[in-house]
């Protein structure tokens, strides 16, 4: 279910466009506001999850995760690369997983990890809010990955809705509105931070086993299906 | 040997129809699929190429499917016509990485680039490529595995005469060698010069197959039409009139021309001047009136 030269075409396209610019931007951005809270307020355990919180998780992961899912496989399709790949006798589920597994490991690397780095900034780890948002992070970076590169593979304009999803959805319906929250990645990762962190810094609104039941589903189906569409993936002429 | 089949293939896009009711077989040795733009011959060669479920019929190599198997691809070599490829690659490592899909190592990259002599450039980056080196590396590309059938859509589109011959000369070799080659064209001469068998689509209909031979004779015995201007018209006129070859002859008086209907083509080409000179008649201008290709393909389609 994984293809060495898949990955290392796919690794090549994400880093390599000029959109991967935005990959490097966020988490700089993240640290950056880490650093300058730190020196201003100090040591401060709510200061910390709410950033955490309010910038990495609901901003930052979501939108590295449309760059890297979405940038996976949308671009090759748009312009008709695709073609050398599916062209092979390489299954194209197999082509589907390799896709999802660079596109994880991209959306952790650029956002786990700087997350992990902000929390250790801003308050050194204290109430295991650092992990816990880390955990979060990688939870959602899975997730995330999944459903954009579903959207890559079945619409032209995924990264709108991605952006779409992971703005207005994700930020502003999943803050706001009770019932988006359980329908929300964020949520089902808060609820596994939550478990990890000192008693009233993160605050999830779904319940852990609801949570890791929707994950998994939504992962597993994202993908199931994003793979049944690659093998009826008609490719246009220029007629 | 291997064959590809069409078997009373229909293929549409909502409203529109892009194949019609197609039935064709495509065997060892170069066949050139003809037909202006817009009939059908992208659409045609996406679905011989598994990429384009046919609405209706079938499409089979050697008598298995070929839409949704991936295992057709062992035998099939494609080459697109679009211009999208990894731009960011060199040209070795996209041929490299197309090899390694297909199982094989960095010798059958190597093979195919040799093959169509692009190692000089290999090590630059696709996005610095002409038009022509794209193509040939496309070509490399669908080569590495030696497969047994090659599909190209417009592959001459954008090359220069030069690439033109060369890449004519790899197919040429290649369907000589028993390989199943099947390339697409707009152009009546390209055509004429690398394909021994045509099939010929018009209008998402299959309008005409065989050998080249035939259908050049096809197109070449329609009824051609002529302008023609000269010292004496009339006497002219008179004189062609008597001769099976013209079918009808009209005075254009406006034109200051004759407007010649002929039945056979070799013949009047060779009455035309013969009779001129007898009568010491100058012939000022002689002008086909109707040889564009859709003009040919329409005759063809009503053949």
């Amino acid at each position: 279910m994984y293809n060495p030269t898949v990955a290392r075409l796919t690794y090549r396209a994400l880093l390599g466009r000029r959109r991967a610019l935005i990959l490097f931007l966020l988490p700089a951005l993240l640290i950056v506001i880490a650093i300058a809270v730190r020196a201003l307020t100090g040591v401060d355990d709510k200061v910390a999850a709410d950033l955490l919180g309010g910038f990495a998780l609901a901003t930052m992961v979501p939108l590295i995760g449309v760059i890297a899912g979405t940038g996976a496989i949308g671009p090759e399709i748009d312009d008709g690369s695709i073609v050398y790949l599916l062209s092979k006798p390489v299954k194209r589920p197999t082509i589907i997983m390799t896709k999802l597994i660079v596109a994880i490991a991209v959306t952790m690397a650029f956002s786990a990890i700087p997350t992990l780095i902000a929390g250790f900034i801003l308050n050194g780890n204290g109430q295991q809010i650092a992990i816990a948002y880390t955990v979060a992070a990688l939870v959602a970076s899975i997730a995330y990955s999944a459903l954009f590169l579903l959207l890559g593979t079945v619409s032209r304009h995924a990264v709108v809705f991605g952006l779409v999803y992971a703005l207005i959805w994700e930020s502003l319906f999943g803050s706001l509105v009770s019932g988006a929250k359980t329908l929300s990645v964020q949520q089902w990762a808060l609820s596994l931070a939550e478990k990890v962190a000192g008693e009233g810094y993160v605050d999830a609104t779904v319940g852990l086993p609801t949570a890791v039941v929707l994950l998994v589903v939504v992962t597993v189906g994202a993908t199931v299906y994003a793979g049944q569409k690659l093998r009826r993936l008609t490719l246009a002429g220029e007629e | 040997m291997t064959i590809i089949d069409i078997d009373h293939t229909s293929r549409w896009f909502g409203n529109v129809v892009a194949v019609n009711d197609v039935t064709m077989r495509i065997g060892p040795g170069v066949t050139g699929l003809l037909g202006p733009n817009g009939a059908g011959k992208s659409t045609l060669i996406n679905m011989m190429g598994g990429f384009l479920a046919p609405s209706t019929g079938t499409v089979t190599i050697d008598g298995t499917q070929i839409w949704r198997n991936e295992q057709v691809y062992k035998q099939i070599g494609v080459v697109p016509e679009r211009e999208a490829m990894y731009d960011f690659l060199t040209g070795r490592e996209f041929v490299v990485a197309n090899a390694e899909l297909h199982g094989l190592d960095d010798a059958a990259a190597q093979r195919a680039l040799a093959t169509v002599e692009m190692e000089y450039a290999q090590d630059r980056k696709i996005s610095t490529y002409s038009k022509g080196m794209r193509q040939r590396v496309k070509m490399a590309s669908a080569l590495v595995h030696d497969p047994a059938v090659l599909l190209l859509d417009e592959p001459f589109n954008g090359m220069d005469p030069r690439q033109r011959m060369q890449l004519m000369d790899l197919l040429r070799r290649m369907g000589d060698a028993g390989r199943t080659v099947l390339f697409s064209s707009h152009i009546l001469e390209e055509v004429e010069q690398l394909a021994s068998h045509i099939e010929v689509v018009v209008a998402g209909r299959h309008a005409a197959s065989g050998d080249f031979r035939k259908i050049r004779r096809l197109m070449t015995d329609r009824p051609h039409r002529y302008l023609v201007r000269s010292s004496d018209d009339r006497v002219l006129a008179a004189a062609l009139i008597a001769d099976p070859s013209t079918a009808g002859i009209e005075v254009d008086l406006k034109e200051g021309a004759l407007r010649i209907q002929t039945v056979d083509f070799g013949r009047f080409t060779e009455l035309l001047p013969r009779v001129a000179r007898a009568h010491g008649i100058r012939l000022l201008t002689v002008s086909p009136s109707d040889e564009s290709l859709e003009s040919v393909f329409s005759y063809l389609v009503s053949a």
